[in-house]
């Protein structure tokens, strides 16, 4: 759920919302880097995409359902500094155009859902990837933890900021307690999509998924010569 | 998609409000909302003027009261939490409807609730009295960084396209007799959201190629004034 307007008093958003226009502005350099031209159109899509998957609901049990939040997978699939542009404009688009998260809560909505879950996820997945075997198959799996970790990641940012900001008296041990213990079972769901999700990109289009370029230039191209079997001439 | 048209909260008119530039608007919408996140609640009478300017807002804009009362639902889970934060806050006890319930939390939920509400109603209109192409447009006379002008220029002209596409998806998925009950059907979805990545990225590459050929150089020349 996005943070609306007045869950934070106004001084902890005005700082919330100068430290999104920072790490943007740090991406938005960085970025080049990842999409040189092309990131105009690519990100823009990228982010057409993050947008449409939230509107893909995935059944829980008893008619309950969640939808992937998109800064890990976002960051596996097209880099960290263009995930970060990436989920800065949906979110900037859903409160603009769509009513969806305050205007004055679009930094704190950013610094939590955007850079947060970002760098955690590309860190946790970097991390991943230097210990596990440098195969494709465990690129997915590196993903899906990495995933996994960024959310609660996330809503412990979130108390750390309702701490400062915060306007009620919840006494920081049960708020602690309750985020994480619910964005625990909501990352798992964001965990399980990411790792089906990136393993199906990397099936057809290995090539897309930007976490998986160092596991790509690994590979050497492999001669395997014909054996001669009894089965006859090669067609 | 030439020319400029709706987005889906749009409504079409041409009030005052509706021909007030985009990026007066915008500022407009970013100090209004955070004065009402700073106004305490003992400030009653200021929330009230404010309410009552938003109203006269909406009043102008000439849009059906009951077109963005409708659209207002976006705010029940924030409708939930302001319920729940009398109940679950601590401090000195207060007594409302016959129920104790934290003083500090019944203050908390009020105010997230007034805030909530005004954000969304403001939001509602400032998203429905403005074109897509005349908020990029105000966003760039803001000094919004070009590049990521263009990012959300191409997200929203190409959001109908990409969420149309997982509509068919859906579509063929549900007339092959699959329905999403469970998590047995998440590995299906996730290669849903799996070839929408693909087909969106690929999109991308094509758009990028059709524009090359026109002569792009990385910036986008200024929109034509409506």
């Amino acid at each position: 759920m996005h943070v609306p307007d007045g869950f934070l008093d106004a001084p902890t958003s005005v700082a919330t919302g100068v430290v999104a226009a920072v790490g943007i502005g740090v991406a938005l350099r960085k970025a080049r880097h990842e999409l040189d031209d092309r990131t105009a159109p690519l990100a823009g899509l990228v982010a057409a995409f993050v947008f449409a998957t939230q509107m893909l609901n995935f059944p829980v049990a008893g008619g309950t359902s969640g939808h992937l939040m998109g800064g890990a997978i976002a960051a596996v699939l097209v880099g960290p500094w263009t995930g970060v542009l990436v989920t800065s404009v949906v979110f900037a688009v859903q409160a603009l155009l769509f009513a969806d998260g305050g205007i004055t809560a679009l930094g704190t909505n950013i610094v939590l859902m955007g850079l947060t879950t970002v760098a955690v996820g590309w860190l946790v997945f970097r991390g991943l990837q230097a210990v596990l075997p440098k195969t494709l198959g465990w690129v997915p799996v590196a993903a899906g933890v990495a995933a996994f970790v960024s959310v609660p990641v996330a809503s412990l940012v979130f108390v750390g900021l309702y701490a400062v900001g915060g306007t009620a008296d919840i006494p920081l041990g049960t708020l602690t307690g309750a985020m994480v213990g619910v964005h625990l079972l909501i990352g798992l769901g964001e965990g399980v999509i990411t790792f089906l999700a990136v393993g199906s990109i990397l099936a057809v289009r290995p090539d897309l998924v930007r976490g998986a370029w160092p596991v790509l230039a690994a590979r050497t191209l492999e001669v395997r010569p014909a054996k001669a079997t009894a089965t006859g001439t090669p067609a | 998609m030439g020319g400029a048209h709706g987005h889906r909260l749009h409504f079409h008119g041409h009030s005052p409000v509706h021909r007030a530039p985009a990026h007066l608007k915008v500022v407009a919408l970013v100090v209004y909302m955070l004065g009402v996140v700073a106004l305490p609640l003992s400030w009653w009478p200021a929330l009230v003027a404010a309410a009552l300017l938003l109203a006269g807002v909406v009043a102008s804009s000439r849009v059906p009261p009951t077109y963005l009362l409708k659209r207002m639902v976006v705010e029940t889970p924030v409708v939930v939490s302001a319920v729940l934060l009398p109940l679950v806050a601590h401090g000195p006890r207060t007594e409302l409807l016959g129920v104790e319930v934290s003083e500090s939390g019944l203050h908390a939920g009020a105010k997230l609730l007034v805030s909530a509400t005004l954000g969304v109603l403001a939001s509602l209109t400032l998203a429905a009295t403005t074109e897509a192409q005349d908020l990029l447009r105000g966003l760039t006379r803001l000094r919004v960084p070009s590049l990521l002008v263009q990012i959300m220029g191409f997200m929203v002209r190409y959001l109908e396209v990409v969420t149309d596409d997982l509509r068919r998806m859906k579509v063929a998925r549900e007339s092959r007799g699959f329905s999403a009950r469970d998590p047995r059907q998440w590995p299906v979805l996730a290669r849903s959201a799996g070839a929408l990545f693909i087909r969106s990225f690929e999109r991308g590459e094509r758009v990028h190629l059709a524009m090359l050929s026109r002569g792009y150089t990385g910036t986008l020349p200024p929109g034509r004034a409506e």
